[in-house]
Parts: C-alpha cells; sequence; structure tokens
C-alpha cells in the first residue's frame, strides 16, 4: 500500500509538473506583454518595470524562476491589484468554490445513487421511465438554463412566500448555497444515476446475489447489504472525473448567481490578462483536481483491495 | 446380396447433383454494417434521433439558402421583439415640429392630463390643464399601471413654470401601452401629492420616406399617407440589437455545428492514430506514448481551454472558431487514444491477427486492414458521444464571454447575450437554449443507439 501510494504521489508531482510547464508555454505565446497597459512609460521606465518582473532575463531563465517559486508556494503579485499576492487570493476565494463544490457533489452522489438504485429496483415500470427520462434531459440542457430556471424558481418561491425566503444571488449563508450547489451537481447526478443503474442491473445477474436469495435472506436486506453495497463501487471511481468537472464547472454558476469564487475570479483575471493570477490559478487548480483523484484512488484502494494490486 | 458382394461401378464416382432446396441460403448473409443498420433501425428512439440530425444539418446548410436574411442587420424598428408580433405600420406625413396647438382631438375638460394627437411611435404629445396648487410639473413614464408609492418609471420632463403645460415625448417609443403620469411641484420644487396619470396606447406609424428608406415599398409614389404597410417579418422575433433570430440561429448553428462536428472528428482520428501506435508498438513506445496522454488529461479542461485561447489571441475581424477548434483538439484526444489502445490490446491476441502475420503481413496492413476497422464501431459511438461534449464546451465558453467572439453568432454567445433580458425577452434565450438542448439530445440518443447497435460489449442491459 505504501509503495501504491508513493508512486501516485511522484507520479502527480510529475503531472503538476507538467501543468505548470504547459501553463507557462501558453501564458508566453499570449499576443502583447504584461506591460502592455503602461502606454505612457519612457523606454528607461520600461527597462526598469521588466527588471522587477525578471521580464529581461532569457525564457529559460524565467522558467527556472517560475518553477523554483511555485515549488515553494509562491505564486507572485497581481498585476491588476499590486498590493494583493495571488497567494491571498487564492486563500480568500477558493474556499468558496470548495464549498460550493462540496456541497455539489454530496448532493450529486446521493441523488445518483438514490434515484440509481431506484431506478434499477423498479427496472422498465414507471419510476424507471421517468426517473430515466430526467437523467436524459439533465445531461442535454446547458448548466446556464439550469442555473436561469434556478434563479427564476427562487423569484417565484420568494413571491409565493411573501418574502425573501431564499436569497436570488449572493454569498454567505448556507441559504445561498443551496440553489447554486443543485444546479452545479445537476449534469453530475444525471450521469451517476446512468452509471449506478447499469451498475445496479450488471450486480443483479452475480452469483453471490443468487446464492443470498437462495439461502433465504430477505428481499431488503439482498438489496442494501448486497446489491446497493456493490454497485456503488463503480460510482466511487468517477468521483474523482466528477470532482473536476464539478470544481471548473463553477464558472457559470458563479456568474449567474454572483458569487465570488475562484472560478469567476479567474474568468475576470483573463479578461483583465492578470498574469500571475492566471498561471497561479491554473497551477493550484491542476494540482487540486491531481490529487483529488490520488485521494479518490486510494479510498478506492481501501474500499475494494482489488486494485491495489493492478 | 451380401455385403462383401458389392461392386463398385463407373456411375458411383460422379459427383451428386447438389440439391439447391436443402442446402439454400434462407436469409441473406449480412454484413457487420447491415447489421448494424438493421439494428439500429428498430431502435425507434435513434431512429427520431437521426432524423432530427438530419433536419438540424439541414437548417443549417440550406437554411440561410432559403432565408436569405443577413443576421447582421439591425432593425431599429423592432428591438428585442418576440415572434408574432403585430408588424402593421400606418404611413403618415413628416411630423412638424409642434407648437402646441391640438389637432383633431377633441379637448376633454374633465380630464387633466390629455392627449394632443393620437399617439404613436413618431411623437406622444401631452397637453394638461392647470393643477391646484402647482408651480411646476414633473412628468414621468412607466410601462407598468400606476400604482400609489411604487416607482412612478422615468422622469421625462420638469418645469418650473406654470405656465409649461405641454410636452412632447419623442424618446424611444414603441407601439405598447405606456402609462404617463403627471406630478405637480409646490413653490421649492417639491413633488406634491396631487397626481394624474393616463394610459397611452402607441399606434406604430412610419413616414413615407422612412418606409422607402428601409425597403418596405419600392417608390414614393405607390403608397399614400394612412395606408398601411408591413415590417420585415421575423419568425422568431429579434435579438437586444434588432437582428432577426432566425438568421442568427441558422448562422450560429454554423459555428455550433462546426466546432460540434469537426473538433471531434479531428481529435478521434488523432487519439485512434495515436492510440494505435501506442497498443500495436507495445513496449516501451507504448509506455511513453501513454503517460504523456496521462499527463494532458490531467490538465484541467475549461481551465486551458481558455488559456489556450488567449494564447492563440483573436485579431480583429477574426471571429476565435479556430483557436477554439484547436484547443479542443489538442486537450481532448488521450480519451479516445486511451479507448482505441485498449481495443487494439485486445485484438493483437486475436488468431486472425497471428493467421495474417503467418501470411506475410506487414504492421501498417494490420493496422489498417484488422484492427482499425474492428474497432471502428467503438470509434463511431466515441465521436458521437464527443459531438454534444463539444457543443457544450463551445457554447459554455461563449457563455462566460470566452468563446466566439461578439458579432459572430453562435448559440452560446446567443444564449450569453439572451439571459441578461431573460424576464422582459425570455425568446432570446429561449430559442438558442433550445437548439442546444435539442441537439445534445439527439446526439446523446443517436449515440447510444449506435452503442447497442455496433458494439456488442457495451451493449447496455436493459
Amino acid at each position: 500500500m505504501r509503495a501504491y501510494l508513493l508512486k501516485r504521489i511522484v507520479q502527480g508531482i510529475i503531472t503538476v509538473w507538467f501543468i505548470a510547464s504547459a501553463t507557462f508555454v501558453a501564458m508566453h505565446n499570449v499576443p502583447g506583454d504584461p506591460l502592455m497597459d503602461e502606454k505612457a512609460t519612457t523606454e528607461e521606465i520600461r527597462k526598469n518595470l521588466m527588471q522587477k518582473y525578471g521580464l529581461d532575463k532569457s525564457l529559460f531563465e524565467q522558467y527556472i524562476i517560475y518553477l523554483k517559486n511555485m515549488s515553494q508556494g509562491d505564486f507572485g503579485i497581481s498585476f491588476t491589484q499590486q498590493n494583493r499576492q495571488v497567494n491571498d487570493i487564492i486563500r480568500e476565494h477558493f474556499p468558496v468554490s470548495a464549498a460550493l463544490g462540496i456541497l455539489a457533489i454530496t448532493f450529486a452522489a446521493f441523488g445518483g445513487i438514490l434515484w440509481g438504485a431506484l431506478t434499477a429496483l423498479y427496472r422498465n415500470r414507471l419510476p424507471d421511465i421517468v426517473i430515466m427520462f430526467l437523467v436524459i434531459l439533465g445531461v442535454s440542457v446547458p448548466s446556464f438554463v439550469f442555473a436561469a430556471l434556478g434563479q427564476l424558481s427562487i423569484v417565484s418561491v420568494n413571491n409565493l412566500v411573501g418574502f425573501s425566503l431564499i436569497p436570488v444571488a449572493g454569498w454567505g449563508t448556507i441559504w445561498h448555497m443551496l440553489v447554486p450547489s443543485m444546479v452545479l451537481g445537476m449534469s453530475t447526478m444525471a450521469y451517476l444515476t446512468r452509471l449506478m443503474r447499469s451498475s445496479m442491473l450488471e450486480v443483479v445477474n452475480t452469483d453471490y446475489i443468487r446464492t443470498a436469495k437462495s439461502k433465504g435472506l430477505p428481499a431488503t436486506q439482498i438489496f442494501l447489504q448486497h446489491q446497493l453495497r456493490n454497485a456503488v463501487l463503480p460510482v466511487i471511481t468517477v468521483l474523482g472525473p466528477a470532482i473536476a468537472a464539478i470544481t471548473t464547472g463553477g464558472f457559470v454558476v458563479e456568474m449567474v448567481f454572483a458569487i465570488p469564487g475562484l472560478g469567476r475570479y479567474f474568468v475576470e483575471a483573463v479578461q483583465q490578462l492578470d498574469y500571475t493570477v492566471i498561471m497561479g490559478t491554473t497551477v493550484f487548480y491542476g494540482a487540486f483536481l491531481v490529487f483529488m483523484v490520488i485521494i479518490v484512488d486510494v479510498i478506492y484502494g481501501f474500499i475494494d483491495p482489488r486494485v491495489r494490486v493492478g | 446380396m451380401t455385403e462383401n458382394s458389392y461392386r463398385a461401378q463407373a456411375g458411383d464416382f460422379n459427383p451428386i447433383i447438389a440439391d439447391h432446396r436443402i442446402q439454400g441460403i434462407s436469409r441473406p448473409s449480412l454484413s457487420y454494417w447491415q447489421d448494424a443498420w438493421l439494428r439500429l433501425k428498430a431502435n425507434a428512439r435513434a431512429m427520431v434521433s437521426l432524423y432530427i440530425v438530419i433536419a438540424l444539418l439541414f437548417f443549417t446548410i440550406a437554411g440561410p439558402y432559403i432565408w436569405t436574411v443577413d443576421p447582421a442587420f439591425q432593425d431599429l424598428d423592432q428591438v428585442s421583439q418576440p415572434p408574432n408580433i403585430d408588424r402593421k405600420a400606418t404611413l403618415i406625413k413628416p411630423y412638424p415640429i409642434w407648437d402646441g396647438s391640438t389637432g383633431t382631438v377633441d379637448v376633454k375638460d374633465s380630464e387633466t392630463l390629455y392627449l394632443a394627437q393620437a399617439a404613436n411611435t413618431e411623437s406622444v404629445r401631452l397637453l394638461w390643464h392647470v393643477m391646484p396648487g402647482a408651480e411646476g410639473y414633473r412628468l414621468y413614464r412607466n410601462i407598468f399601471p400606476f400604482e400609489q408609492g411604487q416607482s412612478m418609471g422615468l422622469p421625462l420632463f420638469t418645469t418650473f413654470s406654470p405656465q409649461n403645460r405641454l410636452f412632447e415625448d419623442l424618446l424611444d417609443l414603441t407601439p405598447r401601452t405606456f402609462y404617463y403620469t403627471l406630478v405637480a411641484l409646490n413653490a421649492t420644487g417639491q413633488e406634491t401629492s396631487e397626481v394624474v396619470n393616463i394610459a397611452v396606447e402607441v399606434q406604430r406609424v412610419l413616414t413615407i420616406e422612412q418606409a422607402v428608406s428601409k425597403g418596405l415599398v419600392d417608390s414614393a409614389e405607390e403608397v399614400d399617407v394612412g395606408d398601411v404597410v408591413y415590417l420585415k417579418l421575423h419568425p422568431m422575433g429579434t435579438d437586444y440589437l434588432g437582428r432577426d433570430m432566425l438568421a442568427r440561429l441558422m448562422y450560429g448553428a454554423r459555428i455550433s455545428l462546426f466546432i460540434g462536428i469537426f473538433a471531434p472528428l479531428i481529435f478521434v482520428s488523432f487519439g485512434v492514430l495515436y492510440g494505435s501506435t501506442a497498443g500495436f508498438m507495445g513496449g516501451k513506445i507504448d509506455q511513453v506514448l501513454m503517460r504523456f496522454s496521462d499527463f494532458v488529461v490531467a490538465l484541467p479542461f475549461l481551465l486551458f481551454m481558455i488559456l489556450f485561447k488567449i494564447a492563440f489571441g483573436i485579431g480583429p475581424g477574426e471571429s476565435g472558431v479556430m483557436p477554439m477548434l484547436i484547443a479542443m483538439v489538442v486537450l481532448s484526444w488521450p480519451s479516445t487514444a486511451r479507448l482505441v489502445r485498449g481495443q487494439i490490446l485486445q485484438i493483437r491476441e486475436e488468431g486472425y491477427i497471428a493467421a495474417s502475420r503467418l501470411l506475410g503481413a506487414k504492421s501498417r496492413y494490420l493496422i489498417m486492414r484488422h484492427m482499425i476497422p474492428n474497432t471502428m464501431g467503438v470509434i463511431l459511438v466515441t465521436i458521437t458521444f464527443a459531438v454534444p461534449s463539444a457543443i457544450f464546451t463551445e457554447a459554455f465558453l461563449s457563455f462566460i464571454g470566452m468563446g466566439v467572439a461578439p458579432p459572430t453568432p453562435s448559440w452560446g454567445s446567443m444564449c450569453f447575450e439572451g439571459i441578461k433580458t431573460m424576464l422582459t425577452h425570455p425568446h432570446e434565450l429561449i430559442f438558442p437554449a433550445l437548439l442546444i438542448s435539442i441537439t445534445v439530445l439527439a446526439f446523446n440518443l443517436l449515440g447510444d443507439g449506435l452503442r447497442d447497435a455496433l458494439d456488442a460489449k457495451m451493449r447496455s442491459r436493459e
């Protein structure tokens, strides 16, 4: 187990290095340069500024400095907001995105498992047909439409009760998070429901279910202890990529609901060409995702020992 | 005659006449593709989806030749109009400057605030009688009926001379009901509780000159004042700049479907080449190639789509479609490569490959003749499922303002523009969102059908 973990972590570090390098290369191909806004500067001031940011050095030297800073967790200072460190920006905005993401993934995972199990239980009957229809709708409708519909339904609920029960936008309380996280988790939930359904149907035909039946176990016990527990396994494997999809998919939801998360900040930074913030956020997200996938895999290794061998 | 006494005769060695009635093939033999097609035809959902996809392609390719409206043309008479609106406009003489006289309308002494002339989109001419204790007046215009305590709308006009009792509203008039509210002001210029209001039904009018310059009538001689002309038809309404929604949806479909279909085609082809090379070579090369694809998979997809987009840059007048296509190809190929490699590894061990190799087949031949055709089903299914996700990505990026550059319509950017006016003009969001949903739904269902038809292993257990 330890060797497996070590191997995964080393792989993860190399992957993060690759992400950082790709970010560096991409950012150095951006047309224009970071000092483009300072149009009124003389050649001398420009030179001094270049020196201050280390932009006068060769590309390779810049790359080495960049990697060194990144490895020490120093993402530099924002170009547009001179008094703010990128680390501070991430520290301030990431928890918001993370809280939203965690709520969304919880919602998606529990919803997906529940609906998936229900469809398998009522296979080819009305609940199955209705849920699968909703699932197809869930993967076919873009998230911003769900976000718009979510906001509309908040407004109508508020109108119905006569006071502002759920805030329409913004951030602060658990009430602010409720609808955005549902919207965010929607497509993942649809996907997980589909996966759970086929996984449940696969498990039904296994020998151990037949054995359990022939032992005379009650149907509920077979369903809960044998079928459900085994069917959940494949769902857990896709949680890693699902977390990735949800955390980066937060852009739209954060924009529509005016949530001060890192995704929205990233989009703003891109619009203002805030180089350090873009690079820092990308590398941070990349590292976060890589290690989330590792954590999910390790947890999976505990739940299902067979994967550790492979 | 005993057993041993049989003697062979010459006739015994003649070939038996084959009885074709017994040996005949009862059904025509089916190739893999014919079989798949039959299975697909039996799947009603997949067939409906296929027809929808064909209809969408027709809409995209042939549509602009049938509905030849310029998607960039701004019809400023009809801004943000929902579909099926009344397009009637009455022709009038050019409007002279108003001298405050009342025209044809009878002055009603019973009402404090009244119209001087029939209200139309050129001007609304209001007059009012003296209000008790008024030292000045302020006029408001609203699109909602007057309600005590609620906003009275847009302040149009304020005067501090009680003699001044007329106003001509020329501001952005549209054919609808406007609610004007007149508030009396006291000597210090504060609003008093003296309020009168009037609901004004505004009629759409055009001068003959305007009608000619907009191309609604051929020449000024043909028509006369008082005639009714019809404004340009917009079957799906117009957007916030008065551009025809149907034409924009058709051109937007070109962008969305271009990315949605070509990006998957390119990256799946690349993934097939990459994956089959890795799977076929095996060993060290396979390891290196697949490790590299693992790295690419680890790149956060949307973040890098945005990064690549700004790295490529969009010059003036460019739509930014190609950078998006390239970024999508660069980031999306590994999943196909992995899938194809798995398939190739499996096929490599099959008996017919060994047989072919024994007969002297070269690697290239083996890949092209045996391996790729045998993975074709899986590849086709992958492409079908990649289309909706590519359309989604385009829509998503355009929606956060990182996609196609503004003058070029795409379904995603139309949604982005439409969501701002979601409450007042829902059609600007609904139509593009509906098209995205239908397209994605159709490709998803078609993909399900193709998977069931083509791939025995992945067949969903239903």
